[in-house]
């Protein structure tokens, strides 16, 4: 096959199911168009190919999740826990997402252009989330690391029970979780808020006057060397 | 896990399509319910000052036009009946308690399953579509309907289970999530004297509501009291005769998606359920944020 040629899918005639086993027999380099998503849960979970994939409309639940090679573009909203578990690659969301998106993602990038809502980056494991305009309460609930960056306003409780991930937000901050705090912005933090709102494609993000938010460290004790007890 | 389902039409040239608008809404959520199903549907058929019972009868060939008229000797009010399978729409201006006394002198087998001056209920154990195609739904016309697929995990699979639940006339309300409070707040209701047809707890969430507007609250009032006072996971819809209203837990832990357009107001637990509605893809799509209620008037 032409990995020039656009491969179209089309979510209608096919289901979740034919659409994702067509993915996986394409060969790295395909481009792909998923048409008629019409809000199906499970679009291209799981998949492992070099592939770009494009999502033209809505799609519902998990789009994305745990893969491990593709690149996604979806040209409409998507549904709870978009890119959840990500390992690696792009997932750009020209729209909204729903509740938990990118929960507990290891790597990759996910970019919503629009707002993000409730438990946004939940137990973040290492990946990158920018979200261009605002975010739900319970952002970054129990991330353990990774970067959060928020162009808008965050909701209530932003990084309840944080461990080593880093929430950066343009706007404002309605209330901060339990152990989590404002701290300051260092020369890395400014270049690495530079970074992500470059691969996020953002150009309204001021670097220099976001508000980090970090874990305090008053709940979280752990030491995998003190006395090896662990 | 359950499936929410609901239309509220703000376009008089839709009314006719109401059943077949909803309908695909409620097939859609059978993966979310596939134990129960029902349906509340409302329009201006009946004549003014009239209830019109949703009641249930164990056979489809039961002799609705006997039972009426043995009910209008017993009220002394005329009662005329329509038969939908094994439910018959029984229309009387006699008042709910003189109905209710009569249909149980009549016949006690059947069930009460809705009473409304606007409203019908049809619900049974099964798959959506086969209770949706029994009942003729697709079909039916109205200017709004709350729908409903159940995964039941608190208490029984039985037609009674099943939502919508009718605490008082012309007030349904359906339920994704579970009370766990319900056993308290029950206690209470039934001290004040409230009667409750089940263990559900959706049912205890209905009668609240019922109990609070019979006290005067408006309905967006009731549903926020909800809030306060039940603990658990809900994402709630609940039509009156002219309202239709949505509320969601602190946590917003169960889903909702509203689509409103000029022409409609739609809701459904998962997007999908909505994608195929005429004009989705410019209607204003949202999540309602945890405890807002929200809520739209005919």
């Amino acid at each position: 096959m032409d990995a020039l040629t656009q491969t179209v899918l089309n979510c209608r005639e096919l289901g979740v199911t034919g659409v994702n086993r067509a993915l996986r027999q394409l060969p790295d380099g395909s481009s792909v168009l998923i048409a008629e998503p019409r809000g199906a849960h499970n679009i291209g979970v799981g998949m492992m190919g070099k592939w770009d994939i494009t999502v033209d409309g809505n799609a519902g639940y998990y789009l994305g999740g745990l893969c491990d090679g593709p690149n996604f573009t979806v040209n409409g909203s998507v549904g709870w826990g978009v890119g959840e578990n990500l390992m690696s690659g792009l997932i750009r969301v020209i729209g909204n997402a729903s509740e938990s998106a990118g929960a507990s993602a290891h790597g990759g990038l996910l970019v919503i252009t629009g707002d993000a809502s409730l438990r946004c980056g939940i137990s973040l494991k290492g990946g990158d989330i920018a979200v261009a305009g605002g975010v739900g309460h319970m952002t970054a609930f129990m991330a353990q690391a990774g970067n959060i960056l928020v162009g808008g306003d965050a909701g209530d409780s932003l990084g309840d029970s944080l461990y080593e991930a880093v929430i950066y937000v343009g706007g404002k901050v309605k209330s901060l979780g339990s152990d989590a705090k404002i701290s300051e912005m260092t020369a890395t933090d400014v270049a690495k808020v530079k970074e992500l709102a470059a691969a996020a494609g953002f150009d309204h993000i001021d670097a220099e006057n976001v508000t980090k938010v970090s874990s305090a460290k008053t709940l979280y004790n752990f030491d995998a060397l003190k006395n090896q007890r662990y | 896990m359950c499936g929410i389902a609901g239309l509220h039409l703000k376009n008089p040239a839709l009314y006719p399509e109401l059943g077949h608008l909803l309908t695909p809404i409620v097939e859609a959520l059978t993966s979310r319910g596939p134990d129960s199903a029902g349906v509340a549907l409302y329009d201006d058929s009946a004549p003014t000052g009239q209830l019109r019972f949703s009641l249930r009868a164990d056979s489809p060939s039961y002799d609705w036009s006997a039972f009426a008229a043995a009910v209008a000797g017993h009220t002394g009010s005329v009662t005329t009946a329509v038969a939908n399978f094994n439910v018959g729409l029984v229309s009387s201006a006699a008042s709910e308690t003189a109905m209710i006394d009569a249909i149980d002198a009549v016949d006690p087998s059947i069930v009460v399953v809705g009473v409304g001056e606007s409203m019908t209920i049809f619900k049974d154990v099964g798959f959506p579509k086969d209770i949706c195609d029994r009942y003729g739904i697709p079909r039916a016309g109205g200017y709004q309907a709350v729908g409903h697929t159940r995964m039941a995990t608190e208490s029984a699979v039985t037609m009674e289970h099943s939502h919508p639940f009718n605490p008082v006339p012309d007030l349904t309300l359906v339920h994704n999530g579970s009370f766990s409070n319900h056993a308290t707040i029950r206690r209470a209701l039934m001290d004040s004297g409230i009667k409750f047809d089940t263990d559900n707890d959706t049912e205890v969430g209905a009668r609240y509501i019922g109990q609070r507007l019979g006290k005067g609250d408006d309905l967006a009032e009731a549903m926020r009291r909800v809030v306060k006072d039940f603990d658990g996971f809900f994402t709630l819809l609940v039509a009156t005769k002219t309202e239709f209203a949505v509320v969601r837990d602190s946590f917003a832990c169960k889903p909702l998606v509203v689509a409103e357009t000029d022409d409609y107001v739609a809701v459904a637990s998962e997007y999908q359920a909505l994608a195929d509605l005429p004009g989705i893809n410019a209607a204003r799509v949202f999540e309602p944020m945890p405890e807002d209620v929200h809520s739209w008037t005919r």
